[in-house]
């Protein structure tokens, strides 16, 4: 059967041999943990408590502020002891933060009305999943309860688990898929159940066969299908995603649903598994640290705020002068950090150490008009017209050409034999085009 | 410690645009074979002697005049002396050839602002520059394999069909014309034009390779090939026969090498076939109709400026946009 996939992008090394047969391990409760109030896409979370506070693992210390936002609940059982402010590398601007002590062992404060999900109404899980701070665990860190809220008028059709997992390096959402494959396929009932989509379907690439063996046994019987994806980046971005299973286009500018479709992440189907069933809020999830900076390359279980420090303490690092940047997430969307004592947030699925011998500068040519960039995007754009309207500042132009369809997925500078960085260009862009518009409509 | 804050993404392919010009280099090396053994060392010189000229005339622009002064060559003035050496005839001397490449690197390449940014294929700005310049030495021909005597001047097979007519060359008492002679190469003409073999040995590892707009020579030559065919099918008495047309002159110099110049040609699949189509219309009705035997050279030079045009016109539809473009 041929490979389902898109049009365009990719293939860089995959690098998944680093970490992709560790098993998955959990780590030993930090110190210290450090809890961004803006742990999602949205606004910020309402600090509940304060400094000086005795804190649960589990207990809600900020709450959703408005419809797009996220709880936020304490990772370890301490005490407050600072709010304080630090720089989000996902927002690039600096968030407030409540440090927490840990004081002793693991003493849960779970969700009330837990339990078995298929006695539950839709409305009581979808209460469940705001309740635990759940969000797009890919690295979107889009709220779950809102994608599970389908609005008026419009109906779910299908549900698509993102298992692609196209970054080079990042080996987690494999590693779930082998050890956690009925608790993800209870996961993906429970959001059916809350959804009332009926069927749904998990987006594997091809080069995780062992996997898709493993998730094809642990659905069968349910109205739930395993797609084989030809392993290719960006397969796991999520127009490209949808596209690959139901050949439908997600319109310019809108959503998933336009298409019937909701798509949420194997990690994330593995939270909305453990908060509905276990009564556990966010406060733990799948990281893969790895690179060739890592000494001990591997899977592991980390609770959100640790620091970057702390994580990599567990795998050990090479010398300090081989390492060229560390970032969170994978090579090609990973975000570089500044420095390693900043703490992780709830869409950290990586942190890839990279040295200097993989990360070389590339030197820089003219555009040579060779097409590559036009070839490999998977949106269809024509990159380099766009650097040049942007580059110009003719913002008209560039929307016009498409400018905020770009997914920023870095297909076009992976490729680009003359080493123009055309993905930053747009990213900018995008920025000033928006500030643009806001002015305008003052 | 000391870490990197780059823009993503952080893995880069290996590829490079010196990369690609060396693969374009590899690709002709099975034409300077040929011309080498068809014409001798006087061509393998002449070809030599471009490349090198294109090189220093490179590096005293991007070194002296733009005091670029970390500038390392990256193969393009090269594959510009090769090409515009291929497209020349064994008769011209050094400072004609001098004067050519000059035109080609200068007025072709450098006044727009150097590599990527010219409208018009260097080497062929080159060769019509010489073309209406030395007008004989650029049409004077020499006969294969009569480097070890004195050489005998002839006329290229385009050139006597323009003069005698289609008959001349099924008895064509000067020299053997037939296709497999076309095909190989031992046939009067420009230095690298004569051996549609080695061309399309090139051309193929250039596919190999991913480094070719491979719908350009597809259309461009499948156009040509249609339009003779409809001619050759009302009166083969008057007009040559399809596969004549494919493989005389520089057709497939052009199509493969000239045609397919990454900087002067579309970027988009649509964009590269409405090219092939229009160069393979003008170089058929220059080769019917017009007063010069053929029309390679020009239509691309044609067909060069009308590239920012086609590919605005010929855009993808976005993802996730109807097919109107509207979104």
């Amino acid at each position: 059967m041929a490979l389902l996939t898109f049009k365009g992008g990719v293939h860089p090394p995959e690098k998944k041999e680093l970490a992709e047969h560790k098993e998955i391990k959990v780590l030993p409760l930090p110190e210290k943990v450090y809890i961004y109030t803006t742990n999602h896409i949205g606004a910020p979370a309402k600090i509940l408590v304060e400094p000086g506070q005795k804190v649960k693992t589990g207990q809600k210390i900020g709450e959703a502020n408005g419809f797009i936002s996220a709880n936020i609940h304490s990772s370890v059982t301490g005490e407050v002891v600072e709010i304080t402010k630090m720089t989000n590398a996902a927002t690039g601007t600096k968030n407030d933060v409540i440090v927490i002590q840990r004081t002793g062992e693991d003493e849960w404060e779970l969700i009330p009305n837990h339990g078995d999900y298929s006695k539950k109404s839709p409305q009581e899980i979808v209460d469940i999943v705001k309740e635990a701070g759940i969000v797009g665990l890919g690295g979107a860190m889009f709220p779950s309860h809102v994608k599970m809220s389908i609005p008026e008028g419009k109906k779910a059709e299908y549900l698509i688990i993102n298992a692609a997992e196209c970054e080079p390096y990042i080996t987690i959402d494999h590693r779930m898929m082998l050890e956690r494959s009925k608790e993800i396929v209870t996961g993906i009932k429970i959001i059916m159940h809350a959804t009332g989509v009926k069927k749904a379907y998990i987006g594997i690439e091809s080069n995780k066969p062992d996997a898709i063996e493993k998730m094809k046994e642990a659905v069968s019987g349910e109205p739930i299908e395993v797609k084989v994806l030809k392993t290719k980046y960006p397969q796991g971005a999520e127009k490209q995603l949808i596209y690959a299973i139901t050949k439908k286009e997600v319109p310019s500018g809108g959503l998933p649903l336009d298409v019937g479709a909701i798509v949420f992440n194997v990690s994330t189907t593995y939270a909305i598994y453990e908060a509905v069933e276990k009564g556990k809020p966010l406060v733990e999830r799948g990281i893969t640290l790895t690179g060739e900076g890592v000494i001990n390359p591997g899977n592991f279980i980390y609770r959100i705020g640790t620091l970057a420090k702390d994580l990599l303490d567990h795998v050990g690092l090479v010398e300090e002068d081989k390492i060229d940047r560390i970032l969170y997430g994978g090579p090609m969307m990973g975000i570089p950090l500044p420095n390693i004592e900043l703490p992780t947030f709830k869409g950290n699925n990586a942190l890839t150490v990279m040295t200097k011998e993989v990360a070389p500068d590339k030197e820089l040519f003219p555009c040579i008009r060779c097409s590559k960039c036009v070839q490999v995007c998977p949106i269809n754009l024509m990159p380099y017209l766009l650097k040049m309207q942007v580059e110009k500042r003719e913002y008209d132009k560039a929307l016009e050409y498409g400018l905020m369809d770009c997914i920023e997925c870095g297909s076009c500078s992976y490729a680009c034999p003359a080493g123009i960085e055309l993905v930053k260009t747009f990213k900018t862009g995008k920025k000033v085009a928006r500030a643009l518009k806001g002015r305008a409509k003052k | 410690m000391k870490l990197k804050v780059a823009a993503a993404p952080h893995l880069r392919s290996k590829d490079s645009v010196r990369a690609v010009m060396v693969d374009v280099l590899i690709a002709l090396i099975p034409s300077v074979i040929v011309s080498t053994w068809v014409f001798g060392l006087r061509a393998l010189w002449i070809m030599l002697y471009t490349m090198v000229l294109a090189e220093v005339m490179e590096l005293f622009i991007m070194k002296v005049l733009r005091k670029q002064k970390d500038f390392k060559p990256d193969g393009s003035a090269s594959v510009t002396g090769l090409l515009l050496a291929m497209n020349l005839s064994l008769a011209v001397n050094w400072w004609q050839i001098l004067i050519g490449t000059f035109a080609a690197i200068v007025l072709g390449k450098h006044v727009y602002g150097g590599l990527g940014k010219n409208v018009f294929n260097p080497a062929l700005v080159g060769r019509v520059f010489m073309l209406i310049s030395f007008p004989v030495a650029m049409t004077t021909w020499y006969r294969p394999f009569y480097y070890k005597f004195d050489t005998i001047t002839t006329a290229t097979p385009l050139a006597i069909l323009k003069e005698k007519g289609v008959e001349s060359l099924t008895n064509w008492s000067d020299y053997s014309i037939n296709l497999k002679s076309l095909f190989v190469g031992t046939i009067p003409g420009s230095i690298g034009e004569v051996s549609a073999l080695a061309l399309l040995i090139g051309f193929i590892y250039l596919v190999v390779r991913g480094r070719i707009k491979i719908w350009i020579p597809v259309t461009y030559i499948s156009t040509v090939f249609v339009i003779a065919s409809i001619f050759y099918i009302i009166d083969p008495t008057k007009y040559a026969s399809p596969l004549f047309h494919l493989f005389a002159g520089g057709l497939m110099l052009g199509a493969l090498f000239m045609a397919t110049d990454m900087v002067t040609s579309p970027m988009t699949v649509k964009g590269q076939v409405i090219f092939g189509l229009g160069l393979g219309l003008i170089t058929m009705i220059i080769r019917l109709f017009g007063g010069y035997p053929e029309g390679v050279s020009f239509s691309i030079l044609i067909m060069n400026a009308l590239v920012p045009l086609i590919d605005i016109y010929a855009k993808p539809r976005i993802f996730g946009t109807t097919r109107g473009g509207n979104k």
